[in-house]
Formats: structure tokens, C-alpha cells, sequence
């Protein structure tokens, strides 16, 4: 049997299949303004036998094609247990949402935080902060972690911390130290929601912002814990919704 | 319908909002309630209420006041209507449910200000609320801080506001002072009515808002059944009407509609399939039409079987003795009813978590969802020591925040269906 995950999150769209506990296939695409057309030629040729879906447009594909879904938080429970069978915390950063998510000693999630209703502290507010600054995500990233010292900021708001962040620069402060600011203000939003409902050990770290080098220093830094990062943290809420039908 | 355009004029609504906010109401009520399936014959009492609740109703209040008997608007199970029903009066709960008018609620309130009192200023301010305008007296309260201040604000747009102070501790001096409070506002029913208590007024108004109690105390053990025979939505209208209606005709059409869901019971029938996970609900009040949360919940495979709130469990579970033969004895009875409301703006507040433990077992519940409405500084406040205590204990709680806007309701559903397979697995 092969199982299909079909993870339709806010910014990009993910797909999984996996077969005799393998993964089989892997393959993102950026969420257009037609996710459902994304979803599509992302599954065009793909074998397989069922396929979940979860994320944001979870039901959007549901009304397409007869397929049970499941919460993204829960596609992020069992999904990381593909990865790691030790980390019973896990830190998802993704385009619109941050979720903490503590699973108990056989793995079944426990308790769950989320963001509020707004993009602050997100993938998407690194994107905008980055282009706010004139970088690339890459770019981006490199710049914060050559910064010696942070830049304060105080806005979490999106809308607010961009005219922030232009203020700041206008002022003359370094790029590169504004960059910095903005990482740590999101590392220590993350860590506040991890530390209110997770056990200690290793931290499971997925979704987009996982790929962020500087994110990722800061946090190991700031929680005093170990790091683990899947080699490819976009895909677990779609391995986890492959995985929860098998 | 019958048309009360002119009824509404001459209550001074602005007849263009207003019928804007029926639309709404109508095709929300439509979509919300109509198309639940399997409900209760006796749910038609109910349907009617509501498709006449700025009609019919208005205009029985109008009747009675052309009868010399007033009208008094609240927006707190802490004000007795046993009292106002002792001056013969009426009392009606005012709209505070829905996100109506904010913009110019913002003007004159901060913004950081929660959505009941938001909605409550934005009604006024449109003239939108029949009830409200009909209201020959308006009771405020000094509950949380953020009534207690917008009562000074509200005070020039309604004719007589009257203010009731309320102890925050459960001290000896905390009951005399709600006592005292409730003289006081004796004093001003008579005043306002121009008619005496007597002890037998007041013990006739005990009585039939203890019969009202006890109607929807038997709903809610109704609900303990699995399936359960009535859901959750419909049970919380009923405790939403509970607030509106005649509190005679309201006893006997709850009393009715238990009659039926006995009868399914026995059966064994429901609106869901049995074994569909139970949840209970506990927190801030939800006032007519805030229908938001319960909404995303039942239809995400998860039925509601009970509400610890004021428009709920907190607002009905306690009688009121009538020993006594005076009327001092009876305000007496009613202080020492009244005084065990466990609302959050009491420090320290044990007895709420408490029984929602005691509600959780009683209903077989399997989960707790703690709602609070952004900016509610006691509930959010109490919240997380409240989901400490009950996961300590092995009742799985889900704590929200939310607010009447429609914007965070995918983020809500991500939320609920999370915790539903927290419930559901193995």
C-alpha cells in the first residue's frame, strides 16, 4: 500500500507518500492564489492508494475528492515520530501559525499552543520583515547570525514591526543587527509557548522556519535544549497525515 | 410575521440598521439552528421565540407597560428578578451578542474593551435594541472593572441607569454588603413601580423564578444521556431565551420539551450517534446571538452537554429558600441564593473549578473547552490555573480566547478538531 499525506499549509504545499513504512515520494509547491490547482499537479502522476489531507485547506480538498483529514496539529504529532521516537516537544513554525505540541510517553499528542489569530511571530512575518530590510530569506538569515549585537524590537504586530524596522534603519542602525533583533523576537515568542506546556529533552523543530540557521541557533541558545531538525521540516505535517491512515 | 414597523418607531430604533440586523439574525439562525438535524419537536417553541423576539415579545412588554408595569433591562444573573418580579415588573436581559456597530461603540469605549460590552454600547448607540429602549430601568452592576466603568459612559444614553455595587470576596462583609445592595435596590423597584413588596409579592416572584430554575436544571440532567437527546446549540438557546421570555409560558415550554427528550431517552435516541465525544463548556457567558463557538464545535463531530456560565449552569443551579415571613427574611434567602454565583470576578474562587469537575462527571463529559472573550480580564486571568487543576486531575482541558468576530473561526476549528483527536485516540 501506498499512503498519500496532502499538506495544503498557507504558504506552500506539501506531499508525501509512503510506502512499507518508507518514504516514497516527497514534493512542495508554493500555495498560489488556486491552492487547489497546487494540490492538483502536485498529486498529477503520484502513486498511491489513499491520501489524507491536513493543513489550512484541508477541507478545500475534501469537497474534491473523497478523503478523510485530520488537524494539522495532530499530522504534526505523528509525523514527527517518522524522524525522531525521543522528542515528546515539538515547535512548529509555519506561514501563518506557531504551534507547540507536547506528546506524552507513547507519542499520542497531549497539549497544544497556538498563535493568536494574527501572523506575528510566523514564517510569514520573517518574510515580510526580510524584504522590509532588503534581503532574501537567505540573505536574511546570514545577516542575523554575522551580527554581533541585536537591535530591540518591540512590535510583534506585523503591520507595526515593518514601519519598525523601516524607522529603525532610517535612523541608521545595521542591517544586519536589525535582522538579528527580529530572530530573537520570534525565538523568544516560540520559546514562552514551548515552555508553557512542554516536558524537557530534545525539541522537535519543523516547518518552514525550521530551515532558518539563525532560528534555529537562537533557540538551541535559548531554551538550553537540543535541537532536532528532520532534514526536510516542511514535510512532516504530510508524512503525519500519510502515516494516520496507515 | 406581523409588522411592527411602527412599534420600532415609536421605541425610537433606527428602523434601517435594525432591519439589518434581523437579516442577519434570520439567516444565521437559518444556518445555525434550522439545519441541525434530529432536533426536538418541542425546539419549535423556541424557533418561534426567536423568529418574534424583536416582535411578539416587544410587543408584550409594550402591553405591560400600558399597564402601568415596568420594564427593567439587565446584563447580569447577579440582579434578582425575583425582586423586580415582586413590583409586578418585567425583567429582560439586554443584547450584548453580537459584533453590531462597533465602529462607533470604539468611539466612545477603548479598543482594548471586551466584545459583550462592545456589543452592548454598539446596540445603544444604533438604536437597535428594542429591549434596551423599552427598558424603563437599566440595572448595571460593578462586576469586572470593564462594566463597572462603561456604566459611567452609558449613564447619559439611557433615562435611569441604576448601578448596584457587588462584594468581590466571600467574607461575611461581602454578604452583608450584597444584601444591603439588594435592599437598596428594593427600595428602587418600588420607587420606579410606585407598588410595595410584600413578603407575599416576593415570595410569589421566588417561587415562580425558582420553577424556571428547576425546568432547565432538568434540561441540563436531561443531557447527561448518550446519545444526547438534544444538542448543544439547542440547549444553550434555551438558556439564551431563559433571559427574554415570560418566565411562566418559558417553565412550561422547557418542562414540555423535557417530557419529549425523557421520552428519547428511554429510547435511547439522540442528534448524534451515540459514543460522538462529549464536551462541556465553561467560562464567559454567551449572550443571543453568539453562537460562534458552540457552532464550530457540534459540527466538527463533537456534541456540547453542558455550559458552566452565566448563561448556563452558573446562572441556574442554586434555589431560593422561602422560609421566612417578612420580606427582610426573604431578601435574606435570596442574598444567601445569590451570593454563591461563582463568577470569576470573586477572589479567590475555588468553588467554579470545583464544580466544573463535579459538572464534567455528572455529564460524562470527556474533555472541558475554557472560553474566554479577548479582553475578559477575570475569566482569561482565571483560566490558567483553572486548566492547570483540571489536567492535574486528568480532565483534558482546551483553553480558547476569542472574541464576536468571524475571522479566527479556521484557527478555531484547527483548535477543536485538535483536541477532539486528543480525546479520540486508542
Amino acid at each position: 500500500m501506498r499512503y498519500a499525506g496532502l499538506d495544503i499549509g498557507s504558504r506552500t504545499v506539501k506531499l508525501a507518500v509512503i510506502e512499507g513504512g518508507e518514504l516514497a515520494l516527497s514534493r512542495k509547491s508554493v500555495t498560489s492564489h488556486d491552492p487547489l490547482e497546487t494540490a492538483r499537479s502536485l498529486m498529477k502522476d503520484a502513486e498511491f492508494d489513499t491520501v489524507t489531507a491536513t493543513g489550512y485547506g484541508r477541507y478545500l480538498i475534501q469537497g474534491h475528492l473523497e478523503c478523510p483529514v485530520i488537524s494539522e496539529i495532530k499530522a504534526f504529532a505523528v509525523g514527527s515520530r517518522f524522524f525522531s521516537s525521543e522528542c515528546r516537544s515539538i515547535l512548529d513554525i509555519g506561514g501563518q501559525d506557531t504551534k507547540a505540541i507536547s506528546l506524552d510517553e507513547e507519542g499520542n499528542m497531549s497539549k497544544f499552543e497556538m498563535n493568536d489569530k494574527c501572523a506575528a511571530g510566523t514564517g510569514r512575518f520573517l518574510e515580510v520583515m526580510a524584504t522590509a530590510l532588503g534581503f532574501t530569506l537567505e540573505e536574511f538569515s546570514a545577516a542575523a547570525l554575522s551580527a554581533e549585537k541585536a537591535v530591540k524590537i518591540n512590535s510583534m504586530c506585523t503591520v507595526f514591526a515593518e514601519s519598525e524596522v523601516i524607522s529603525l534603519t532610517s535612523q541608521g542602525a545595521a542591517r544586519n543587527e536589525v535582522a538579528l533583533g527580529i530572530h530573537r523576537a520570534i525565538v523568544s515568542r516560540s520559546v514562552a509557548l514551548l515552555r508553557r506546556i512542554t516536558p524537557p529533552g530534545a525539541v522537535f523543530f519543523a516547518g518552514g522556519v525550521a530551515l532558518n540557521e539563525c532560528m534555529k541557533t537562537l533557540l538551541e541558545g535559548e531554551l538550553g535544549r537540543t535541537l532536532f531538525v528532520p532534514p526536510d521540516p516542511q514535510i512532516v505535517g504530510a508524512i503525519g497525515a500519510a502515516l494516520s491512515n496507515t | 410575521m406581523s409588522d411592527y414597523t411602527q412599534m420600532w418607531s415609536d421605541l425610537g430604533l433606527d428602523l434601517k440598521g435594525h432591519d439589518a440586523l434581523l437579516s442577519i439574525l434570520g439567516s444565521a439562525y437559518a444556518d445555525i439552528f434550522l439545519s441541525q438535524k434530529n432536533r426536538p419537536e418541542g425546539m419549535k417553541y423556541f424557533d418561534f421565540v426567536m423568529s418574534e423576539v424583536h416582535g411578539l415579545r416587544i410587543k408584550e412588554l409594550m402591553d405591560a407597560k400600558a399597564q402601568g408595569r415596568k420594564v427593567i433591562g439587565s446584563y447580569c444573573v447577579f440582579v434578582p428578578e425575583e425582586l423586580i418580579l415582586a413590583v409586578d415588573g418585567v425583567s429582560v436581559g439586554l443584547c450584548a451578542g453580537a459584533e453590531f456597530n462597533f465602529e462607533s461603540a470604539e468611539e466612545v469605549l477603548p479598543r482594548n474593551t471586551c466584545s459583550l460590552i462592545k456589543s452592548a454600547f454598539g446596540f445603544k448607540l444604533g438604536k437597535i435594541c428594542p429591549y434596551l429602549e423599552a427598558s424603563d430601568v437599566v440595572v448595571g452592576e460593578n462586576t469586572c472593572d470593564g462594566k463597572k466603568k462603561s456604566y459611567e459612559i452609558l449613564d447619559p444614553l439611557v433615562k435611569d441607569l441604576y448601578v448596584m455595587d457587588l462584594p468581590q470576596m466571600k467574607s461575611e462583609s461581602g454578604r452583608a454588603m450584597l444584601k444591603e445592595e439588594y435592599r437598596k435596590f428594593a427600595a428602587k423597584l418600588e420607587k420606579a413601580s410606585g407598588k410595595k413588596i410584600t413578603a407575599e409579592s416576593l415570595k410569589k416572584g421566588i417561587d415562580i423564578v425558582n420553577a424556571k430554575r428547576k425546568a432547565v436544571k432538568r434540561l441540563t440532567e436531561l443531557r447527561s444521556a448518550d446519545p444526547a437527546p438534544i444538542s448543544g446549540l439547542d440547549a444553550l438557546l434555551v438558556n439564551q431565551v431563559f433571559f427574554y421570555d415570560d418566565p411562566v409560558r418559558f417553565t412550561e415550554s422547557v418542562n414540555k420539551l423535557c417530557d419529549e427528550l425523557e421520552e428519547r431517552v428511554k429510547k435511547g435516541t439522540g442528534v448524534f450517534p451515540k459514543g460522538t465525544t462529549r464536551l462541556m463548556i465553561s467560562g464567559c457567558p454567551m449572550a443571543v446571538p453568539n453562537w460562534k463557538l458552540p457552532w464550530i464545535i457540534e459540527t466538527s463531530n463533537a456534541v456540547i452537554v453542558g455550559e458552566e456560565s452565566c448563561v448556563g449552569e452558573r446562572g441556574v443551579r442554586w434555589m431560593t429558600d422561602t422560609k421566612g415571613k417578612t420580606v427582610d427574611d426573604l431578601i435574606d434567602m435570596l442574598t444567601d441564593r445569590y451570593f454563591q454565583i461563582d463568577c470569576a470576578v470573586f477572589t479567590p474562587n475555588p468553588s467554579r473549578v470545583d464544580y466544573v469537575k463535579e459538572m464534567k462527571k455528572k455529564l460524562n463529559a470527556k474533555g472541558i473547552v475554557h472560553y474566554s472573550l479577548q479582553f475578559c480580564q477575570p475569566y482569561i486571568m482565571e483560566s490558567g490555573p483553572v486548566e492547570k487543576e483540571l489536567e492535574k486531575t486528568g480532565m483534558p482541558t482546551l483553553r480558547l480566547e476569542t472574541d464576536y468576530s468571524q475571522e479566527d473561526a479556521g484557527q478555531l476549528k484547527t483548535r477543536i478538531e485538535a483536541f477532539i483527536e486528543r480525546l479520540n485516540r486508542k
